[in-house]
C-alpha cells in the first residue's frame, strides 16, 4: 500500500446515501465480468441530483458522460456518507471510477465496513468540516502514515481521524488478506 | 456484570459470558441471508478466495431468497437468478427459494419469519441492510456486504463490535389511528438518520409488546434508516407463539439486565403521539400528517418488508372499504403467503383482495418492487416528478425511481386514506 494518496477533490453534502452512489438499476451488472464492472465505474455517484454534485459550485457530475472513469480520485463529504443499503456494489463502483480514498465526517456502518473488508476505498474521517472548505478540483495528498490532508491549491493541512482497529485490515488490502496473514481462516 | 439483551445474544455467539459494547468479537454465525442482487458477487468472491470446489460451511444454515428484480424483462436480472440457482445445485442448499417455482417467496426479511428461521437469541447476517427486521424476533440480525458474507460462507464467522444500545420505551395502549411505522418515523425525526449508526435500537414498553409480530418487525426493519446495526425486542409469549407455529427447532430467550447500561433512553406515551410522515428526502424529515394535509400527491403505494405485511394491508383495507381510490395504488404484498392470505383474510364480509379491487387499486406479485426503483420496467416505479405516499422504508433522492420524485414515508393508513383523495391526509379523518 502506498504512504501518499494524491488527487483532485469532489466535494459533496451530507447523507450521500447508496442510491446516490450506485442507483438501484445498475445493480444487475456482474461485479466480476470486466466489459460489465466498467458500468460501475460509468454510473458511480450517478444518482446525485445534478446541482449537489461537485460543491460548491455544484452540477458538476463525478464521470463525465459517455466516460467510464472520474478525473477525482478523493471524495470529500459531510456526515453519514454511505447511509442505506448494504450493496457493496456502492464503494466498488467508486473504485472503479477510479476513487482511492473518501473524507467524510462520519459513515453508515455497513458502507465503512464494505470499504474496509473488500478493500475498495480508504474511508478517512475527520473532525473538520472540510466539504465546506475544499473545492470540487482542489488538489489533495493524504498522508497515510501521518493522518494528515493537505490541500497542495491552498496551502493547508488537516487533520485526519487515525483508522484505528483497521488500520491493519486497511493496510492488507481486505479482510480476506488480513485473515491470511492472521491465520483466521481456519474453520470451525 | 449486567448486559443488554444484544450483548448477550453477541456473548453467546463468541462463547463468552459477556462482551463489552466497543470490543470486536468473532461470533459464530446461525444464519446467513443473500438474495439476487448481492447473491451472484458474494458466491464470486466466495469461490475466488477459497477455492473452485470450496463447500460453503454449513449448506443448512445459508438462506436464499431471491427478491429484488423478479417480474422484470431485464437479462443481466435473469442471469443473476440462474446464478444463484446454479450455486444452490453446486452447494446442494437446501434452502433455496427458486423463482418461477413453487417453493418462491418473495421479500426475504418477511419470508424468513414465516419460514421459521427467525429463532430468539441467535445471529444472523444478511446481504442487505434491512436485515435487522429479524430483531423483531429477540435475535440479532444486521447488514453485512459481499465481501464480509462470502468470509461466513466459508468459515461461519465473522468479526463485529459490540454496539452500544439505545432504549426507546412507548408506554400506553396503542390507539387506532397509530401505526408502528409512525413510532419508528417519531424516533427517526428525534434522533436522525445517523443517531444510531453503530449501535442497537432496543424497543420495549407496553405499547411494544401488545403489537402483533408483524408490527414489531416495521419497528427493528427501519432501526437501519437510524444508522443502527440492529433492532431489538425481547421474545415473549407473542413471539413464542409465532414461532412454534412456524418451526420445532430450539431457541433461547434472552431479556436484557435490569442494570444494564445504555447509551441513552427515549421514552413516548403512545397516546401523545399521531399520525406522522417522513418528508422528501430523508426518512428523518418528520411531520405530522396534519401539518402536510392536502399536499397533492400522484401515486400510493402500499408494499416492501416495512409495509407489505398482511397486518399492513388489514390496516389499508380498513379505510378503502367500499370507497375508490383518487390515484393509482399499488398493492404489492411482499411475500406469496401474503398475497394467499389477501385472498382468504376477511374484512366486514369482503377479502382483502376484493376490497382492494373494489377500490381500484393494482395488485402487483410479490417482490421488493418499486421500494428501490429497480429495474425501469418495474412495477410502480416513480417517474418524472411523481409525488409518492409510501409505506416502504427510504425516501433519498431516486429511491423509488426518479430522481426527481419525492417520497412521503407513512403508515399503511396514511396511505390508504391518502390513496382515496389524492392528498397527504389523515387516517383519523376515516376511521
Amino acid at each position: 500500500m502506498e504512504n501518499i494518496i494524491q488527487g483532485k477533490a469532489y466535494v459533496l453534502g451530507k447523507n450521500i446515501d447508496t442510491d446516490q452512489i450506485i442507483p438501484a438499476e445498475h445493480l444487475v451488472y456482474s461485479l466480476s465480468k470486466p466489459e460489465e464492472v466498467k458500468m460501475y465505474g460509468k454510473y458511480a455517484l450517478s444518482g446525485v441530483p445534478l446541482p449537489e454534485g461537485g460543491l460548491p459550485q455544484g452540477n458538476i457530475p463525478f464521470v463525465k458522460d459517455g466516460e467510464f472513469e472520474s478525473e477525482y480520485s478523493i471524495i470529500v463529504a459531510g456526515p453519514n456518507f454511505g447511509c442505506g443499503s448494504s450493496r457493496e456494489h456502492a464503494p466498488f463502483s467508486l473504485k472503479v471510477a477510479g476513487a482511492k480514498a473518501i473524507i467524510a465526517e462520519s459513515y453508515a456502518r455497513i458502507f465503512y465496513r464494505n470499504c474496509v473488508d473488500g478493500g475498495f476505498v480508504i474511508p478517512y474521517e475527520t473532525a473538520e468540516h472540510l466539504n465546506k472548505i475544499v473545492r470540487t478540483g482542489d488538489e489533495l495528498k493524504i498522508d497515510i502514515e501521518a493522518n494528515t490532508v493537505e490541500n497542495l491549491s491552498t496551502n493547508t493541512v488537516y487533520t485526519l481521524n487515525p483508522l484505528g482497529d483497521v488500520f491493519s485490515i486497511v493496510r492488507a488490502g481486505g479482510i480476506f488478506a488480513y485473515a491470511r496473514q492472521e491465520n483466521l481462516m481456519a474453520q470451525g | 456484570m449486567e448486559q443488554t439483551i444484544t450483548q448477550k445474544i453477541l456473548a453467546r455467539a463468541a462463547n463468552r459470558k459477556f462482551v463489552d459494547a466497543g470490543e470486536n468479537v468473532w461470533l459464530n454465525v446461525d444464519i446467513l441471508l443473500t438474495h439476487d442482487v448481492c447473491g451472484p458477487p458474494t458466491f464470486d468472491i466466495f469461490k475466488e478466495e477459497f477455492g473452485p470446489d470450496a463447500k460453503v460451511w454449513d449448506p443448512e444454515k445459508v438462506v436464499v431468497l431471491p427478491d429484488h428484480y423478479i417480474f422484470t424483462a431485464n437479462e443481466h436480472a435473469h442471469r443473476n437468478i440462474d446464478l444463484l440457482r446454479q450455486f444452490a445445485v453446486e452447494q446442494a442448499l437446501p434452502n433455496y427459494y427458486d423463482v418461477g417455482s413453487s417453493r418462491y417467496k418473495g421479500v426475504c426479511h418477511v419470508a424468513l419469519a414465516e419460514e421459521g428461521f427467525n429463532l430468539p437469541g441467535t445471529v444472523l447476517f444478511g446481504t442487505d441492510s434491512h436485515t435487522c427486521t429479524s430483531g423483531a424476533f429477540g435475535m440479532f440480525g444486521t447488514g453485512i456486504g459481499n465481501t464480509d458474507a462470502a468470509f461466513i460462507l466459508g468459515t461461519g464467522k465473522l468479526w463485529e463490535k459490540v454496539p452500544e444500545s439505545m432504549l426507546f420505551t412507548f408506554d400506553g395502549e396503542m390507539p387506532e389511528y397509530l401505526t408502528a411505522k409512525d413510532l419508528i418515523l417519531q424516533i427517526l425525526g428525534d434522533i436522525g438518520t445517523d443517531g444510531a449508526t453503530y449501535r442497537a435500537m432496543e424497543f420495549d414498553g407496553e405499547a411494544v409488546f401488545s403489537l402483533p409480530m408483524e408490527e414489531r418487525m416495521t419497528l427493528t426493519n427501519m432501526a437501519i434508516e437510524g444508522g443502527g446495526m440492529n433492532g431489538i425486542i425481547a421474545a415473549d409469549k407473542v413471539t413464542e407463539a409465532y414461532v412454534r407455529s412456524k418451526t420445532s427447532k430450539p431457541y433461547e430467550i434472552f431479556q436484557s439486565d435490569p442494570g444494564a447500561r445504555y447509551h441513552s433512553k427515549y421514552r413516548y406515551n403512545v397516546r401523545e403521539l399521531e399520525p406522522v410522515v417522513a418528508q422528501p428526502h430523508s426518512p428523518d424529515n418528520r411531520a405530522t400528517v396534519r401539518s402536510v394535509q392536502g399536499t397533492k400527491i400522484t401515486k400510493s403505494y402500499i408494499g416492501s418488508c416495512t409495509g407489505g405485511k398482511l397486518e399492513d394491508f388489514r390496516m389499508a383495507a380498513k379505510i378503502l372499504k367500499g370507497k375508490q381510490v383518487a390515484v393509482p395504488t399499488n398493492i404489492v404484498p411482499a411475500t406469496v403467503k401474503v398475497m394467499y392470505d389477501l385472498d382468504c383474510e376477511q374484512y366486514e364480509g369482503e377479502t382483502l383482495k376484493q376490497i382492494f379491487e373494489n377500490a381500484g387499486c393494482s395488485i402487483a406479485l410479490p417482490s421488493c418492487a418499486a421500494c428501490l426503483g429497480g429495474p425501469a420496467d418495474t412495477v410502480g416505479r416513480s417517474v418524472d416528478n411523481d409525488v409518492v405516499v409510501s409505506t416502504t422504508n427510504r425516501n433519498f433522492p431516486g429511491r423509488m425511481g426518479s430522481k426527481h420524485a419525492g417520497v412521503y414515508l407513512a403508515s399503511p393508513l396514511t396511505a390508504a386514506a391518502s390513496a382515496l383523495t389524492g392528498k397527504l391526509t389523515d387516517p383519523r379523518d376515516y376511521l
